[in-house]
């Protein structure tokens, strides 16, 4: 292995206040829960005080959202598509700040949030903007549904921010939107970017808090729509407290990815796709490939590829661009991936990370691999959340697809072959909203994502995504 | 001269493409809409739902996995199927829904112009709801609509045939498979529908129909764990609430019933039909 020479991005590029208020009406104001601190994973130390949205501060959000409705769903769709361009275009030129604050705040390494957040959440705006004078074309009709309430995950914070706002504002809707506890502070500085943009009041209003202040967003009887993005758990939490209600409902929750390696697969182009697949954002993605299929024939050469590239990833400071595994995103998500893993070893898979070295302040874990792995091992089954690799074998392709969908999830999946057929046969019948065929963990905002099963409903990105945001009633049956 | 007593019909569930009894030997009385006795209807208990599902789960890889145009074929065939026994129909219309000859008349037509209506949906519902994505980046990308799975349908309790026919089929015929929940109130002329889906070239378990209390059965088919969605349109408020709840267990998707009053003739649109479709988009690398 080579030996590189520490590359840091700076860090001054970024102000972070030492406290932060709730974005309410177009302008932070304090919040009556308690504040909360947001830390550096990397390194437990403090980036700022939060302040905690409590129900009457939720309400207050609520109403600023409804009384911009009226004046922003009348709005041309021209004139808000122009407010959509202009956010992207702030995004774009301080992109580098975006995605300094973003690594700091989650732990990822700058290489994603410079390359793959960040260029993404510009997409994002740009063109959800495009469809806002554009929606009589789209199929869904042209109506918004009102105040959306979207409560979003720490994996992508930016991201997931820019997935929920972008169709919701370009629809004609006004938002109310909670990011995770543990990832504010960019959320809090797009709220910066509105102000920028000269968005009117209300537009956007972003509440930061715990579940309570979730739940109370989600649970707020003048919320017309509720979007979510996280765990199954907690979606079925949310699809169980809106029944009987006339919200519309869009999840996107967990994932247990089969990635399906057959035996003529390109094994070099396979290999880095599986690391891509388990490994980008420390496999706190729901759609990673977080269980290997390999063809039985194939297995022993796979393994000893992949354990050899695995030996070649750097894990440690985020903000250096030579890093590929980031930190933790918490002290609770490392409990978490610990406890399964350790299952993984009581229930007799064989465990295997590369020789690592782990810095000592903050929240790491090593890239793992489980080999001799069986369907009903926890290992298999829940969802991990982190750089955790279970390994399958499979004689054939009905095997592959059988072990592949034995699951309650349906998310993503993983082909690997050189033969088109055998692809498009198993793509066919993988129960998975998105199937990456000889690549894995692409995004782009026109491509639908979403699941099958309990893996959530409704799909974001593309024409689809827009479906969310509008009331298509025709009126019949 | 003796008046000839006529042949009763004994009206029994249909799961699977046969038609048993409720395993429970169970029945309720079905009175006309003027109170007169017309039979003795199977009430199905929790089992028989459960078997319902069995035998929608069974045929379910069989009818997703059909050419659309197949399955448009079938359902025409229903189609033609309903129109031969149209003087059937009515008369149990006008028995079971209390409405005048000319009106039972005008439903069976538009029973069956709906079910031709859907047959020709099957093989363009993916033109009109896929895409191929233009993604920044040298990728083939494909979006497609495919099936839900087994989906439970409260059918409603007006409209025996027409409303009836109007929730199964644009479930059906995108490849899911269904159990429903016949109106609990008029529910011969959903058995008799059976007889018309069983001679249909429709294979056994793509619709299974139950019939009893839908209080009763809707909840079991709601709460079960191998149900992929619910349409709860012939569901009251409390109980569509309740199975509301009971679907969030494994996140079915909801078709929740309709705040108006359903005016069963006028145009259907894709809604019915795109609340059980799943969307699976597939990438792929392009390159030498």
């Amino acid at each position: 292995m080579f030996e590189y020479a520490p590359a840091p991005e700076s860090r001054d590029v970024v102000d972070i206040k030492p406290s932060y208020g709730l974005f309410v009406n177009g302008e932070f104001v304090d919040g009556s829960g308690s504040a909360f601190k947001t830390i550096n994973p990397a390194s437990e130390e403090k980036l700022a005080e939060i302040a905690a949205a409590s129900a009457a501060d939720v309400d207050l959000a609520v109403q600023a959202a409804r009384k911009a409705f009226t004046t922003w769903s009348a709005m041309p769709g021209a004139e808000r598509a122009k407010y959509l361009f202009r956010i992207a275009r702030i995004i774009q030129e301080r992109a580098r700040e975006l995605a300094v604050l973003e690594s700091l705040d989650n732990g990822k390494p700058i290489r994603e949030s410079r390359d793959v957040d960040l260029p993404l959440v510009a997409a994002h705006f740009f063109y959800y903007a495009g469809w806002a004078d554009k929606l009589q074309y789209a199929g869904y009709g042209t109506r918004p549904l009102g105040v959306a309430g979207q409560v979003i995950p720490w994996n992508f914070p930016l991201l997931m921010l820019a997935w929920k706002i972008a169709p919701a504002l370009a629809c004609g809707n006004t938002v109310v939107l909670k990011p995770a506890e543990t990832t504010p502070l960019t959320a809090l500085l797009f709220a910066e970017i509105c102000q920028q943009a000269d968005l009117p009041p209300g537009v956007v209003n972003i509440v930061t808090g715990a579940g309570e202040t979730g739940a109370a967003v989600v649970n707020h009887p003048d919320v017309d729509k509720v979007a979510f993005t996280g765990s199954t758990e907690v979606g079925r939490l949310i699809a169980r407290s809106v029944a009987g209600t006339g919200k519309k409902v869009t999840l996107e929750l967990g994932g247990k990815a089969a990635n399906i390696v057959y035996e003529d697969a390109a094994l070099d182009q396979a290999v880095e796709g599986i690391v891509n697949g388990i490994f980008f954002n420390q496999g706190h993605v729901c759609c990673a490939g977080s269980r290997l299929l390999v063809q039985e024939s194939i297995a022993g050469e796979l393994l000893a590829s992949l354990k050899r590239r695995l030996g070649t990833l750097r894990m440690g400071d985020p903000l250096d661009k030579n890093t590929d595994i980031g930190a933790i995103n918490s002290a609770a998500q490392l409990a978490k991936i610990r406890e399964l893993s350790d299952a993984g070893e009581q229930e007799g898979a064989e465990r295997w990370s590369p020789a690592c070295a782990i810095p000592a302040q903050g929240f790491w874990f090593p890239p793992t691999i489980f080999t001799g792995v069986a369907q009903s091992h926890r290992i298999a089954r829940e969802e991990i959340f982190g750089p955790v690799l279970s390994v399958l074998t499979f004689r054939t392709p009905a095997e592959a697809v059988e072990k592949a969908n034995n699951t309650p999830f349906g998310l993503s999946a993983g082909v690997w072959t050189e033969k088109a057929s055998l692809m498009l046969w198993t793509a066919d019948r993988l129960r998975a909203g998105v199937i990456w065929s000889n690549t894995f963990n692409r995004f782009d905002p026109t491509s639908p994502f979403g699941g099958y099963k309990e893996s959530g409903y409704g799909r974001e990105g593309g024409r689809h995504g827009l479906e969310a945001y509008l009331d298509a009633r025709d009126g019949s049956l | 001269m003796t008046e000839r007593l006529s042949v009763r019909k004994t009206y029994k569930l249909f799961i699977g493409g046969a038609f048993p009894r409720s395993e429970s030997g169970r029945s309720y009385v079905v009175t006309s809409a003027k109170g007169e006795f017309l039979a003795n209807a199977s009430k199905a208990s929790r089992k028989d739902a459960r078997d319902a599902v069995v035998a929608a789960r069974k045929a379910f890889g069989g009818w997703s996995g059909a050419t659309a145009y197949n399955r448009g074929q079938v359902i025409y065939r229903i189609a033609e199927m309903l129109e031969s026994r149209r003087a059937q129909f009515a008369a149990e219309l006008v028995a079971a829904d209390g409405v005048a000859a000319k009106k039972a008349a005008e439903l069976l037509d538009a029973a069956v112009d709906r079910l031709v209506w859907y047959a020709g949906w099957s093989d363009k519902i993916g033109a009109i709801r896929g895409s191929a994505n233009p993604v920044a980046g040298p990728y083939f990308n494909l979006s497609s609509t495919e099936p839900t799975g087994v989906v439970a349908v409260v059918a409603p309790p007006t409209g025996p045939l027409l409303g009836l026919v109007s929730v199964i089929a644009p479930v059906i015929v995108t490849g899911n498979t269904c159990v429903v929940v016949a109106s609990e109130r008029a529910p011969l002329p959903s058995i008799t529908l059976s007889e018309v889906l069983a001679t249909s070239d429709l294979p056994g378990g793509v619709v299974n129909i139950l019939t009893g209390g839908s209080e009763e059965i809707a909840p079991w088919l709601a709460g079960h764990m191998d149900v992929n969605g619910i349409d709860l349109t012939g569901a009251a408020p409390d109980l569509a609430k309740t199975c509301e709840e009971l679907a969030a267990e494994n996140l079915k998707r909801v078709l929740r019933p309709p705040a108006d009053k359903i005016d069963w003739l006028a145009d259907p649109g894709t809604a019915r039909m795109t609340a059980f479709l799943e969307t699976k988009t597939v990438w792929h690398p392009i390159g030498v």
